[in-house]
């Protein structure tokens, strides 16, 4: 079943009035998400930012080899498929960042000894390619049921070169941005569960992104609410 | 910068815990926190409220609320691990505050202690059969876990059978094991389902929705062929008919329920009347 909701998520700066769809560099892109698409994996869902299009599937809690077992909690393991070419060493370092966010989230210890796998599939990038990523595996895990004990999202911003930030940069603004952060925050206090940084910039001007992104997930977080209450609704 | 102050505001009030019977029926998210009812008392316009002690023996007011699937217990709060409907049943008789669960929809089945399923034998060891389930790992059946096996009598099962049993162990930390028998010792049922038929997969929402007493849609299915059904609650259905081609209608009839709306359903029925 397809479930497709189209939100224009946009928050403004507080001076800036910016008639065209980016304003003055404080908003997000339209978001669209469509869940259970695929019919094999247990749950899987396609998050779309701007041109950026990332499609995730979620295995489990299914049987895990003996090798990767672990005791008292689940095997997560995330697989992050590009768009073209084979997995290389990027992805690995994706996966890893993945994996840790979900790990902090997901209550592995309700399934010990089995295997979640989350595979995000890239369909095309068009910048923020971490943080779409993050948004489909968090809806594709919620599509599959897996239980857990927040909600989580990932936002980007580039920092360019004369000092204002772009919150969810398109490939031509992060190239040139002298700085690129990602961060992934959680739904019940907005805390910071991972951050990936490219680039150079100051103490205080990261505390100053990290409130911004802050800001800007709730938009995120209200556009899943009002997704899944559609989905829901439709049943 | 004024900007955190009053993020740190909004976050903070986005996730105050709701009463429990406010949001009973609608949408709810992981992570979201629940408060039984008599800790709305509690919890109202001052925060923290002073009572009296009581020196008397008087009854706990405290009610049993159990926590069903989709919740956990966090502190003295209920926490939301699933997205979807919240219900509520009241407790049938006596003391007790009823069960609380999340409606989920999901294809992927966990073990279940007493549930019934549909298994398919993949493995014969010695005196044990493993089943697969659909679950993370395969079940274990013991041969002498059937109608009137004994040691010298064995059942007749062929790795590739279709069993329907029910789970006796089924937790988290356990293999799996079921039976084909109940606890008087009799089949009702259970046991290797026979030649012939089809066997297809569902999600779990439908299969509770067509396992509910009044269905309509399993009266309708009976109005149209005689047919014999085995629902599984880990979204398996087995279905035998007359002729292939009246299974085959009603296998595909089944699996589309789940996106139809009643309207349609009765135009396909009474289209499939005709014919």
């Amino acid at each position: 079943m397809e479930e497709e909701t189209h939100t224009d998520a946009k928050i403004r700066a507080e001076n800036g009035t910016g008639s065209s769809p980016r304003g003055p560099g404080r908003s997000l892109r339209h978001f669209a998400c469509e869940q259970n698409l695929l019919s094999r994996p247990d749950g899987s869902a396609s998050f779309l930012q701007g041109d950026t299009s990332v499609l995730a599937g979620v295995y489990g809690p299914a049987e895990v080899k003996v090798s990767k077992e672990i005791f008292n909690k689940a095997t997560l393991e995330v697989i992050l498929r590009p768009k073209i070419g084979l997995p290389g060493v990027a992805e690995k370092s994706r996966e890893r960042l993945i994996r840790n966010t979900c790990e902090a989230v997901v209550l592995g210890t309700l399934h010990p000894r089995t295997s979640i796998t989350v595979v995000p599939q890239v369909v095309s990038d068009a910048g923020s390619l971490l943080a779409c990523c993050l948004n489909a595996a968090c809806m594709a895990l919620v599509d599959a049921g897996v239980p857990m004990r927040a909600l989580f999202c990932g936002v980007a911003c580039a920092l360019d070169s004369d000092g204002t930030l772009v919150l969810d940069p398109t490939s031509k603004q992060e190239k040139e941005a002298r700085a690129v952060l990602t961060f992934a925050l959680d739904s019940v206090e907005r805390k910071l569960l991972m951050s990936s940084t490219k680039g150079l910039y100051s103490d205080t001007e990261l505390q100053q992104y990290l409130a911004a992104a802050q800001a800007a997930s709730r938009h995120v977080f209200r556009f899943y609410r009002e997704s899944l209450q559609r989905r829901y609704s439709k049943s | 910068m004024a900007e955190p102050a009053s993020v740190a505001a909004e976050s903070l009030a986005g996730s105050r815990a709701r009463a429990a019977r406010t949001v009973l029926g609608q949408v709810v998210l992981p992570g979201e926190e629940l408060l039984l009812p008599e800790q709305e008392d509690a919890e109202g316009p001052g925060g923290a409220v002073e009572r009296p002690l009581s020196l008397n023996a008087r009854a706990c007011s405290r009610v049993r609320v159990v926590c069903g699937p989709g919740l956990r217990r966090c502190g003295d709060r209920l926490l939301v691990t699933k997205c979807g409907r919240l219900r509520h049943k009241e407790p049938g008789s006596g003391s007790g505050g009823g069960v609380y669960w999340v409606d989920s929809q999901q294809k992927r089945y966990v073990p279940v202690k007493g549930d019934h399923v549909i298994g398919i034998v993949t493995a014969k060891s010695g005196d044990i059969f493993k089943v697969d389930v659909g679950g993370s790992e395969p079940a274990s059946l013991s041969y002498l876990s059937f109608e009137g096996a004994t040691k010298r009598n064995r059942p007749n099962v062929q790795v590739g059978d279709l069993i329907y049993g029910q789970f006796v162990v089924a937790n988290k930390d356990m293999e799996p094991e079921m039976v084909c028998i109940d606890s008087c010792g009799r089949a009702n049922g259970m046991g290797v389902i026979g030649q012939d038929g089809l066997l297809f997969k569902v999600t779990l929402g439908l299969i509770r929705k067509l396992l509910a007493p009044d269905c309509e849609i399993i009266q309708e299915v009976g109005k149209l062929y005689p047919l014999e059904i085995v629902f599984g609650m880990n979204g398996r259905i087995w279905v035998k008919a007359k002729t292939i081609q009246q299974t085959l209608i009603l296998a595909n009839i089944l699996e589309a329920c789940e996106h139809m709306t009643s309207d349609q359903r009765k135009q396909i029925f009474s289209r499939l009347a005709e014919s």
